[in-house]
């Protein structure tokens, strides 16, 4: 924290001769070391030092494959697969880079969940959270443009889809999408500046992720309690060992997750039509994001409606970009001067409610949206005519027999006529998606500003050691969260 | 630990997640029914159905399908079907030279005169391709593009194991009963083909257009070649594929009886492996680097437990 005094004593000759010029061995001491951490982060808390593994796994094995990847059209798909054939652990790099995307995203949402159950986004950590809802804006972009990489059929339809999402915007769009394009349509130069840009977004990231670290460092951990440190000694503990230990734990549990996938499961996160290689002139049925933008593909899809002047296209992407949008403003949406939802009742079920709905709009983003998932009758048959006079008329039935057989007569008396199913109507993916974009909003923009105002939280306890005490007086051997 | 339960139900859920993206009109493809060998955690390739399927590979599938990203030293590398103790260096292998020596590939370097000439195929060579370009290939199979075969299992599967080779399988062996395609003479004096369906709702009868082959388990729509009720329209769509395989097709060279399943499935398996070379090297490396793990996270929670014995927390 930073009213905290530096512990570090240099120990030889060079380290007091370094830190009077640079000290950095002590500002890697007081960060990492002898910096103060409440005793009570439970295991939600240790996905920061997880997330930092992933991204020095992904930027480790993505400067090796880059030396052997080829960022033509022409070469890209065989060059990726070259890599996994020829170059020795090619394959070993490629998956865990590949599944390590995956894994990182798996990550980024369990954290950002952690900090928006225990608060973490509020005063005085807001400019924390926004630091991290950057990072995580970057990810996004990082992990699009490293799936046209490969340059499958889904890298590149869907970065078709992405990208004609910015034509919808009024007046600059479409020179927007040909500078982004770097062309009217994708080809070799697109490949080449995504290819440009995914080397150069991951270090941005990391030096967001500095700003973010030290954005931490200044208020310190928030924890479960959501009640800031008051004494230094009884409520925390030094960073290390406590915390590298149990931080290293979780990272090595985080690890087994990633191995099975990586020497088991490699290819089960992606779409198998990214092993067909890219050809514009074939579009793929049904284009699908990867998994983790899946939530906010349903919701790009939800909005199938003009508003006033704005188009349901332009609409829709409106509120894709809302919905991260609203996470930057998210600190001054919560009203509550309660930061755990563990004192929060009501909220904490709304918080779970938030938690599903993401969950079933990624199942959502993933399905097709004219699919019924409850369908109200059953489907029928309708033949529609036009007979020899010229009058239309069509008539419905339940039985193929009889449709088939009225079709014929039809037919018969020389009109034209034509059999075609009558859906039934059904709650469909679409009507889900739109339920469950509803609630996203609602819980960032109606459920938090007002609840906070309205609920009657439970007592919070004076300190975070009181709380350590009271969980074990009032339920014995209960295990550390 | 209940926060971990938690962490592996969403695990759960977005696997969950990932097979519910998998819908399509094609029939499920299955595999065999003895299985895989190599679909279990510690699965592994097939030596001998790998061989099987490379001599149906050569003698049926490569007269119309390219392989481009295989090299005839592929099949003599370690894991590969004729991998040879003996010959580390897979370009020494004799038989993969045999094999090699087989096809007449065109120099991709000119000759000294700067000339580009015929010569037969060696290990370090690139798979023979059946036509020298897309177009040459479309003009021999009336229009359509016989796919490149070399990561087929990787692009028709779902991501779990052997759901790829089960497509191959199923595909290949999944064509309907040559005496149930009917043939009628059409308004136009010209043969048609027909499939007449009388299983459970889908009753009618499936014209097969010219050209093209019925096979449930291909993707598509056969919805406009259907004459039956338009809501029970069957499984799968047409390709310009007729089927292949028939009793007898190739004769193995270990005896193994040649019937349409054992071809299909042993081609499957060649192809399962030609999509990931490293297949068993990977899945043999799974379980030290897992165990290593799992060691390591004990350790580490004994370390953890002695670290923080004497803190209340």
């Amino acid at each position: 924290m930073s009213g905290h005094e530096s512990t570090y004593k240099p120990g030889n000759g060079f380290t007091k001769w370094l830190d009077s010029r640079l000290p950095i061995v002590r500002l890697a001491h007081d960060s990492f070391v002898d910096f103060p951490t409440p005793k009570n982060l439970n295991y939600w808390y240790t996905f920061g030092g997880i997330l930092a593994i992933c991204l020095a796994v992904q930027i480790i094995t993505g400067i090796v494959l880059a030396m052997h990847y080829t960022a033509t059209v022409d070469q890209a798909f065989a060059s990726v697969e070259r890599i996994m054939r020829d170059v020795p652990y090619g394959w070993l790099l490629r998956y865990i880079h590949a599944v390590g995307a995956s894994m990182f995203f798996l990550a980024v949402y369990m954290h950002m969940f952690r900090g928006l159950y225990y608060g973490s986004y509020k005063a005085p950590r807001e400019v924390l959270w926004i630091l991290g809802c950057v990072i995580f804006l970057l990810m996004m972009a990082t992990a699009f443009l490293g799936y046209m990489l490969p340059w499958g059929q889904m890298s590149l339809h869907g970065a078709n889809v992405i990208i004609s999402l910015f034509g919808a915007i009024p007046l600059v769009g479409e020179s927007l999408q040909t500078w982004l394009l770097g062309g009217p349509s994708i080809g070799n130069q697109t490949l080449q500046r995504f290819f440009s840009l995914h080397y150069l977004l991951p270090f941005m990231i990391a030096g967001v992720v500095i700003l973010h670290i030290w954005a931490l460092h200044v208020p310190g951990n928030n924890n479960p309690t959501g009640v800031e440190v008051q004494d230094v000694k009884k409520d925390t503990v030094p960073f290390h060992p406590y915390y590298t230990v149990k931080d290293g734990f979780a990272i090595v549990v985080f690890l087994i997750i990633f191995a099975a996938f990586v020497f088991y499961l490699p290819n089960v996160l992606g779409h198998a039509d990214n092993y067909i290689e890219a050809n514009p002139l074939v579009t793929p049925a049904h284009i699908v994001p990867e998994w983790y933008l899946l939530p906010f593909y349903a919701i790009l899809r939800a909005i199938t409606f003009n508003l006033g002047p704005i188009d349901a296209k332009l609409l829709g992407v409106i509120f894709m970009f809302a919905a991260i949008a609203v996470l930057f403003v998210l600190p001054w949406l919560d009203t509550s001067k309660v930061k755990s939802m563990r004192y929060r009742p009501v909220a904490k079920q709304f918080f779970f409610g938030f938690v599903a709905a993401c969950l079933l709009l990624g199942w959502v983003g993933a399905s097709n949206p004219d699919d019924p998932i409850i369908a109200m009758g059953s489907d029928k048959l309708v033949v529609t005519y036009t007979d020899a006079q010229g009058i239309d008329g069509s008539a419905v039935f339940t039985e193929y027999d009889e449709a088939a057989m009225f079709r014929s007569e039809q037919q018969a008396a020389g009109a034209t006529a034509s059999m075609a199913v009558q859906k039934a109507p059904a709650f469909r993916f679409i009507h889900l998606g739109q339920l469950l974009t509803a609630y996203y909003f609602a819980y960032f923009l109606l459920i938090l500003p007002i609840l906070g105002l309205r609920e009657r939280p439970k007592g919070e306890p004076d300190s975070i050691h009181k709380a350590i005490i009271g969980s074990h007086s009032s339920a014995q051997a209960v295990p550390a969260e | 630990m209940k926060l971990f339960r938690i962490f592996s139900a969403a695990v759960g859920a977005l696997a969950l997640t990932m097979t519910a993206s998998a819908a399509g009109g094609a029939k499920h493809a299955h595999a065999p029914e003895k299985g895989w060998s190599f679909a279990s955690p510690t699965g592994q390739l097939d030596k001998k159905a790998m061989q099987r399927g490379y001599q149906v590979y050569r003698e049926v599938c490569a007269s119309c399908h390219g392989m481009k990203l295989l090299s005839y030293r592929n099949l003599g590398e370690k894991g590969g079907p004729f991998y040879d103790e003996l010959y580390p260096n897979a370009n020494d292998n004799l038989l993969v030279k045999a094999f090699a020596a087989e096809d007449e590939i065109l120099d991709p370097v000119p000759d000294d005169a700067g000339d580009y000439v015929y010569r037969p195929a060696r290990p370090s060579d690139v798979f023979r391709s059946p036509y020298p370009n897309e177009q040459a290939a479309r003009a021999a199979n009336g229009g359509a593009y016989p796919p490149d075969l070399s990561v087929i299992t990787k692009a028709r599967g779902h991501g779990e194991p052997g759901s790829g080779a089960s497509y191959v399988y199923s595909l290949l062996s999944g064509y309907p009963d040559p005496d149930k395609i009917k043939t009628k003479k059409g308004e136009d004096g010209l043969n048609i083909n027909y499939i007449e369906f009388d299983k459970d709702e889908t009753v009618g009868t499936l014209i097969q257009p010219n050209g093209q082959y019925y096979n449930p388990y291909m993707s598509g729509d056969s919805s406009a070649n259907w004459q039956g009720d338009p809501r029970h329209v069957p499984y799968g769509g047409f390709l310009a594929m007729a089927t292949q395989l028939s009793d007898g097709r190739v004769e193995y060279m270990d005896g193994t009886e040649a019937t349409i399943s054992q071809m299909a499935s042993d081609v499957a398996h060649f192809l399962q492996w030609a999509g990931e070379p490293h297949y068993d090297a990977r899945k043999k490396l799974g379980l030290p680097v897992v165990l290593y793990l799992l060691f390591f996270a004990i350790l580490l929670w004994f370390s953890y437990k002695r670290i923080w014995r004497n803190v209340d927390h």
